[in-house]
């Protein structure tokens, strides 16, 4: 007789239920499996109601984050081999309205993104015609910002974030360090476009730097050290402005 | 209600995006609607990862990037696409860079290449070992500041509207409500990727269905050159994650159970010692193209000189000899990957590898503008065929693909709207309707039912992998045909027990098999017809290339029983069909 294993997974339809509930699978353990393989299990062979996000099994899309166990985790890249104690419990990542199932809303997440304008900004006098090649950046440059290239969108941070769980307003980690990968990139010239929402009461300084966005963050991209080198600059561009009102920041 | 746009967009890849954008650029005026299934960043391009080809040093050229890209493809490639092809890709990757992808560089601060199989010489921009993650997510991040862009997160396309004989939009599911909506448009671009889960062992994502290429089969459109599937090489055991090619192209080498660099038993050259400093040697042993490194790969599990493993035979890719350093700067995603999930760590250990679905050379019909013969309706990337890939496609050309095509089917398709008006709203709100009934009568109000859609995308897979794998036959062929029809029956009784309507992943994943099964028929059938071995397509029965019947491509067309196969000529404008050669002076 093979192994198994129990799954508990938080169910909710909206047009259906009142409330959420769990719902308990039986699915065999093995030890290459990592939790999506059991809930695609679940999926193909028990229930084909349950609902979820999930496509390139490789932790690279972003698309498959719930919370295991209590934890915000990739169901991709979560072996069952991990928790041999008991049940999982899967549900979806906290911290954001549930649509349907473990899926959630992660329209305020896209809209967050968008408001840090995450794209390279200069000014026009300054456009290289593509005819003229690239610009050249060496590899100490590169390395300045490269590690906050790294996100994959994956809102393991947000919903590991006290502050966002508490005021979605803020802007949350994923976003600033999304915000600071250009700050830091050699081409850009967008930083004060970017400050205002940065430097705004939704933006760092709302972070009190618990790190745990950090911990959970799959990919090391560090949010929690973008987010204190935010302020840090912030902090001289106020500085700046005090003590050399007439100067100009960069 | 129905969704107006100048333009809709069907797919958020890299080549939707770039599509996108192009309008976005040369025309702010047009509103267009980027319509995906998934988020654009979950999109299957964030997986690519070894590089993106364009002739940017001085010591290459345009000749030599068609001639790779021609003789790769075994003839097969229309050299007019691959000549704009070549030319357009050194502005859209330095495009790229002036958009911000963070493209690895050299000590000067110039882009560096690296070398890739079937390439005369090292000409694959990299970022790292994340290429597609980072063009994807700059190409989304730059989408962000276009205001005429207005994007339908997970909608998930049903049909292509066609009136007066013009395409004029699409119907598409809101996942979020389950509203059935159309979009319309005074032209469409299909960019939805390929179809790697129609068969059960494959790099793609759980996305990739095909969709886009069975809408347009079903709209009318031929599929072109369906047969040639792409195996690559290294493939991960079990899950069928991608180590990419770039593993090789910095000096991995191929071994099998005798630590032998068989490589050199298949006509691909003689190996240099990894020590010495020519290693690796250029469009030679490793550094061949990926259909004769996955062939050569069944021919040496024939002569048992392949490795047992849990998930069926393996050989070794080794990097070990490139050090910590090199592999954790130039390959860092390679050691997550086999850390995560075979648990080896490649510094210290050969990685176990076998050959795995990859891409589709085949799909949509296009001409060198992206368009299709249904007018106002456009495909550029994988779900397309322009054709650049012939019966092979050169690692590191897809990404390039998807920028230079994705491009030019932006300007056409706006090219297009520009000069065409009308749209007949009434009649595309009937089609709507119709479109709806289907849906609703075939699953959602269905009663009964009897077959799982897991139990059916199950026996695809079987038949798929046995029959049309990498060396196939008339007999196996003619058993995948019988199956994929007894399938397409049995699809009539498919069981639905989701019947609501707010993301409801069972209904999209019944249509995601449905068009599985139609994209697999047009595989089988083109794989039939096609009595020559030419690239990825191996014929036991037919081993030779047969230039006079077989230089020509395959169109697949549905019909209501099976695929019906007409052939077009292939276009030859400097390069006369040659042998391919490898390991060895041309």
């Amino acid at each position: 007789m093979s192994e198994t294993t129990e799954i508990e997974i938080f169910r909710y339809l909206p047009d259906k239920d009142n409330e959420p509930f769990f719902k308990s699978y039986e699915v065999p353990y093995r030890e290459d499996w990592v939790v999506l393989d059991a809930i695609n299990y679940i999926k193909d062979e028990i229930d084909g109601t349950i609902s979820y996000r999930w496509s390139c099994r490789m932790g690279v899309c972003g698309s498959c984050g719930m919370m295991v166990n209590g934890e915000p985790k990739l169901a991709c890249s979560t072996f069952l081999k991990e928790y041999t104690l008991g049940k999982i419990r899967v549900e979806p990542l906290q911290g954001f309205p549930v649509e349907r199932d473990l899926i959630i809303d992660i329209n305020d997440f896209m809209e967050k993104l968008k408001a840090v304008k995450p794209y390279i900004l200069r000014k026009e006098k300054d456009e290289k015609p593509i005819e003229e090649g690239e610009y050249l950046q060496s590899p100490a440059e590169l390395a300045r910002y490269k590690q906050y290239t790294l996100c994959i969108n994956c809102m393991l941070c947000y919903a590991a974030c006290p502050v966002y769980s508490l005021n979605s307003e803020f802007i949350g980690p994923a976003a600033i360090a999304l915000a600071q990968r250009y700050n830091l990139d050699s081409r850009d010239q967008g930083r004060n476009h970017r400050q205002e929402m940065i430097a705004s009461h939704e933006g760092i300084w709302e972070c009190t730097f618990v790190g745990e966005c950090s911990v959970v963050c799959p990919k090391d991209v560090d949010p929690a050290a973008a987010i204190q080198r935010a302020k840090v600059s912030s902090t001289i561009d106020w500085f700046m402005k005090i003590i050399m009102p007439l100067s100009k920041t960069k | 209600m129905v969704l107006q746009y100048d333009i809709v967009i069907v797919g958020g890849g890299g080549a939707g995006l770039r599509a996108a954008i192009a309008i976005g650029e040369t025309n702010p005026k047009l509103n267009i609607a980027l319509v995906s299934k998934v988020y654009p960043m979950r999109s299957h391009t964030v997986a690519a990862e070894g590089g993106a080809a364009a002739v940017i040093k001085d010591n290459d050229s345009f000749s030599d990037h068609c001639l790779d890209t021609i003789g790769g493809g075994d003839w097969m490639c229309d050299q007019d696409a691959v000549e704009i092809f070549a030319n357009e890709a050194p502005k859209e990757l330095i495009q790229m860079e002036h958009w911000g992808c963070p493209w690895s560089r050299e000590l000067d601060g110039s882009v560096a290449v690296r070398p890739f199989g079937g390439m005369k010489i090292e000409r694959s921009w990299f970022a790292a070992d994340k290429t597609g993650f980072h063009l994807l997510h700059t190409l989304f991040q730059t989408s962000l500041k276009y205001n005429n862009l207005i994007r339908h997160d997970e909608w998930f396309a049903t049909k292509i509207l066609v009136e007066n004989g013009r395409c004029q939009g699409i119907t598409a599911i809101e996942m979020r409500s389950g509203d059935l909506k159309v979009i319309a448009a005074k032209s469409v671009i299909i960019c939805t990727g390929g179809a790697g889960c129609v068969f059960p062992f494959t790099t793609n994502g759980s996305i990739k269905t095909g969709d886009g290429m069975a809408l347009a089969y079903r709209a009318g459109i031929p599929l072109k050159d369906m047969e040639f599937i792409q195996y690559h090489p290294t493939g991960l055991p079990g899950t069928g994650i991608l180590i990419t090619e770039a593993a090789r192209g910095e000096g991995g080498i191929i071994v099998n159970n005798e630590g032998h660099r068989y490589l050199q038993d298949y006509d691909l050259g003689k190996p240099l010692d990894i020590k010495d400093p020519k290693h690796p040697v250029k469009k030679s042993m490793e550094l061949g193209p990926r259909d004769r490194l996955s062939q050569a790969f069944i021919k040496e599990r024939e002569k048992k000189k392949t490795i047992p493993g849990p998930f069926g035979d393996v050989v070794h890719l080794d990097i070990r000899h490139l050090g910590k350093k090199k592999i954790d700067k130039k390959l860092p995603f390679v050691r997550e990957l086999t850390k995560n999930y075979v648990g080896i760590d490649p510094v210290y250990e050969p990685i176990p590898v076998r050959p795995v679905v990859h891409y589709m050379m085949g799909g949509i019909d296009t001409n060198i503008d992206c368009s299709t013969n249904l007018p106002g309706l456009f495909a550029a990337g994988e779900c397309a065929c322009v054709s650049i890939n012939g019966a092979n496609r050169l690692g590191s050309n897809s990404l390039t693909e998807i920028l230079v095509f994705g491009a030019r089917a932006g300007n056409a398709a706006a090219g297009f709207a520009n000069e065409h008006s009308e749209i007949d709203i009434k009649a595309l709100e009937k089609q709507r309707d119709e479109e709806y009934k289907r849906i609703t009568l075939n699953f959602l109000n269905k009663d009964g039912g009897s077959e799982r859609i897991s139990t059916l995308r199950k026996e695809m897979h079987q038949v798929m992998e046995e029959c049309v794998g990498i060396f196939r036959s008339e007999s196996g062929l003619k058993e995948a045909s019988n199956k994929i029809e007894e399938l397409k029956d049995r699809f009539s009784s498919i069981l639905i027990e989701d019947k609501s309507l707010n993301f409801n992943t069972e209904l999209t994943s019944a249509l995601e098999l449905e068009n599985m099964i139609d994209v697999a028929e047009a595989i089988i059938f083109s794989a039939l017809s096609r009595r020559e071995s030419r690239g990825s397509h191996q014929r036991t029965d037919f081993k030779e290339r047969n230039d006079e019947n077989f230089l020509r491509h395959s169109l697949a067309y549905r019909t209501d029983a099976e695929s019906r196969i007409e052939y077009k000529e292939v276009v030859i404008t400097k390069w006369q069909p040659g042998e391919r050669v490898y390991g060895k002076e041309e």
